[in-house]
């Protein structure tokens, strides 16, 4: 691949664009931020992202776009930064990402488009999460978006779950012409972004802000409805007239490791942990009423080695944790987390206990966690998943002193809506089977897509079957074929 | 929003709400739940749904005063709104054509026990229904259990009504009569519901326990209410939250459930020194609520 020759707006030449070095992430200091839940990263200026725009060599075929899961189209959105039509460079953007704003934030583009960037041949890659952030936050401080002009198909789209994946569905679907009414269990709208990635990654205000613009746009919300059982996909679509419905309802129920003592007070999972701190605000207590441990002066370990494990351990350190330990069973080249979490956490002075993991947690006898008596381990040979397998070392046993313990080891599927739809195939693991390619489930009219179908994955892998889905559901509701 | 329809104590500290909640009322089923919040700082707890009615798109739930947040909704009457009301949640009551059934209602349990018994009487069972409470007053629903019953016994720890003793006293009798019991259900308090599985594990009575665990989001997401069943891990929100008596850890329930209490304490004394500061508490209150800033 080489640079176009198309007239460029770029005034460098590829060999001078190379010479730029990567523009870096204003961010706040480690120990401040350690303290505090206010975004880590702070966000280019305007002349930081002009010059970082200034890298990108304009491939011909675009790597970038390829590898990303919802095809956002880089060079063209770069090329209008570099111009300085930043609104431009959004709706360019907003043609194939409903969120912007949340995937400039937390997707790990090490995985897509910028570890496909030509420039990481020889240098650092072009910053596009960073850019994508930049021209989206830009557009929020702006208040001015270009709604897009649609007519109405007069089909109706039932969305079940407001996280990720199905604001993906819904922002696409509306742009379609179709009516679209999106359900949430919770009382909060956005899934995960809400109740999972917390305010110093993420903050609440950005989700806030683009559910408005979808709600301008015509998506309507309703909250406190658990489909399965609040209503079934049955009633939505044979009693509400919903012509399709996509359900979109996320992970599902987090997994323990069945080791002795994970039912002591002290033991949570990393949703509930993170959950009372980013939907309940429980560490405002007494202001807010949901209750939390207090982790001020106290030793905390999350075990778990992903993004969930570390959005957790940094939010227990921010809320006075004396010691935050990761405690992960293989090495950091195993470690699933996205690098700049990882980066960010080893700054921020979380203690990282790799080849470790606990095999008993510990009781004061009267119900509370003390320690983790944890192994070390060691990697032998390539397991399923392609890692190699931690092996315990024999003698290793240790005991940490612990008062919060975390458990971040994935989650399982959620059985509410597999069991109270019938016909809905599921694969063994209880997930639903949807086709990799049009999301379509076993049931005509049914979609599926995001962790409901894939298991524990990531927000820009759940938009992006988010996407397939919405093209899918709209050929649907076009030709009537299935 | 939820609107009160309708509210008035049934004992002292246990009150009765008819709420707005059309899509609640067509599908809830006896020994199902619902989760509210009453305003934006609020925690979500959950809540027993008594009845419901379809036709109307209302649903009765029945709460007892005794942290902050019951005694806030306790506050509130006919025309005031709740936040969020989501449910039905937890499996339904396995209903089923059983032979005898006796039902044991402790305290505010007997609401959630209540719609169960019904349904059960209504499957062709012999209803036999205990109810038990600590005194005269707050023994509720008795002529509601009464109509579903073949017969009621009822017991107060006091001996202000009807017979002094608990309700595994009767259960005790009842099994020492000979009685064929195919199935216990019990739902009150841990220990009621302890007691009661522990005298029906010696007599090989199939018993079944309703749960109530810390919770929040009700979807089995959150794992909070995850409860020891023959050893094993499940969850009360979804796995529930009726189980097999005779497998359930109580001891842990009771440890789990404990994991609060201090902040729970200081939450309900904090409420009752700011009730106790203003004359005309409770509309202030009620005014703060429906204002949504309530500290």
């Amino acid at each position: 691949m080489s640079p176009t020759a198309h007239r460029s707006v770029n005034p460098l030449s590829p060999k001078e664009r190379i010479k730029v070095p990567r523009q870096l992430m204003p961010e706040q200091p480690a120990d401040e931020r350690a303290q505090n839940f206010t975004e880590v990263n702070l966000g280019y200026s305007a002349e930081l992202a002009q010059q970082e725009a200034l890298r990108c060599l304009e491939c011909a075929k675009p790597t970038c776009t390829d590898n990303c899961p919802v095809g956002v189209k880089v060079k063209e959105f770069v090329e209008k930064i570099v111009i300085g039509d930043f609104l431009g460079a959004a709706a360019k953007i907003r043609e194939d990402n409903v969120l912007p704003a949340v995937t400039g934030r937390v997707c790990p583009q090490e995985d897509h488009c910028e570890g496909k960037c030509l420039l990481s041949k020889k240098v650092k890659p072009l910053g596009i999460g960073y850019l994508e952030r930049f021209v989206a936050d830009y557009e929020q401080r702006m208040g001015t978006h270009i709604l897009p002009d649609v007519k109405s198909t007069g089909k109706k789209v039932a969305v079940v779950g407001s996280g990720p994946s199905g604001l993906t569905v819904a922002g696409d679907l509306i742009q379609k012409g179709h009516k679209v009414h999106v359900f949430e269990a919770l009382h909060e709208l956005g899934g995960v972004l809400v109740y999972g990635i917390p305010e110093f990654r993420l903050p609440k205000q950005i989700i806030r802000q683009q559910i408005d613009y979808m709600r301008e746009m015509g998506v309507e919300f309703e909250t406190d409805v658990v489909v399965g059982r609040t209503v079934t996909i049955d009633e939505l679509t044979e009693e509400e007239g919903y012509d399709a419905v996509y359900v979109g309802t996320g992970a599902g129920l987090p997994q323990f490791m069945n080791i002795q003592g994970e039912h002591l007070n002290g033991v949570y999972s990393a949703n509930e942990f993170l959950t009372r701190i980013n939907l309940m605000k429980a560490y405002k207590f007494p202001m807010y009423d949901e209750p939390m441990i207090d982790l001020h002066g106290k030793d905390v370990a999350v075990i778990g080695g992903g993004n969930t494990a570390l959005d957790a351990i940094r939010s227990a350190l921010r809320l006075g944790a004396r010691k935050a330990y990761v405690i992960y069973r293989r090495s950091d080249a195993e470690m699933p987390a996205r690098a700049e979490e990882v980066h960010h956490a080893r700054q921020e002075g979380i203690d990282f206990q790799m080849l470790t993991a606990p095999v008993e947690f510990l009781s004061d006898g009267k119900g509370w966690l003390t320690a983790a008596r944890c192994v070390r381990m060691e990697l032998g040979e390539p397991d399923a998943s392609g890692r190699r397998r931690p092996m315990q070392k024999q003698g290793s046993e240790f005991d940490l002193p612990l008062s919060v313990a975390i458990i971040a080891i994935g989650t399982s599927a959620n059985p509410i809506i597999q069991s109270t739809t019938p016909g809905l195939g599921t694969n063994k693991r209880g997930y639903i089977q949807a086709n990799e390619e049009t999301q379509r489930t076993t049931r005509k009219g049914v979609f599926a897509g995001g962790d409901i179908v894939t298991g524990s994955a990531t927000v820009i892998l759940a938009m992006g079957a988010g996407r397939r889905a919405a093209r899918s559901i709209n050929e649907y509701l076009t030709t009537g074929d299935w | 929003m939820f609107k009160i329809i309708h509210a008035a104590y049934l004992a002292p500290g246990i009150r009765r709400f008819v709420i707005e909640a059309p899509r609640i009322a067509r599908k809830q089923k006896p020994g199902q739940f619902v989760i509210l919040r009453i305003y934006e700082e609020g925690e979500r707890i959950p809540v027993t749904i008594e009845n419901s009615d379809p036709e109307r798109g209302t649903i009765n739930i029945v709460v007892q005063a005794a942290g902050k947040t019951t005694h806030l909704l306790n506050l509130l009457g006919s025309g005031d709104s709740i936040l969020d009301v989501v449910g039905p949640l937890g499996k339904p009551s396995e209903i089923a054509k059983y032979g005898t059934v006796v039902v044991v209602g402790g305290g505010v349990g007997t609401a959630m026990a209540y719609p169960t018994a019904v349904a059960l009487k209504k499957a062709g069972n012999r209803v036999l229904s205990i109810v038990g409470a600590r005194n005269k007053g707050l023994v509720i629903l008795e002529p509601e259990m009464r109509a579903v019953s073949d017969a009621l016994m009822i017991t107060t720890d006091d001996g202000s009504y009807a017979d002094k003793g608990f309700v595994t006293d009767k259960l005790r009798q009842l099994i020492e009569n000979g009685t064929r019991i195919d199935l216990v259900i019990a739902v009150g308090p841990i220990v009621m519901m302890r007691a009661v599985a522990e005298l029906t594990r010696k007599e090989n009575i199939h018993t079944v326990v309703s749960l109530n665990p810390i919770m929040i989001d009700g979807t089995g997401m959150c794992g909070g209410c995850r409860v020891m069943i023959d050893g094993k891990s499940e969850f009360a929100c979804v796995d529930g939250p009726e189980f097999d008596a005779h497998k359930v850890d109580f001891a842990v329930l009771v440890q789990r459930n404990g994991i609060y209490r201090d902040a729970e304490q200081r939450a309900l004394a904090e409420f009752e020194r700011g009730k106790a500061q203003d004359d005309e508490h409770a509309c202030v209150a009620n005014a703060v609520v429906r204002q949504g800033d309530l500290r």
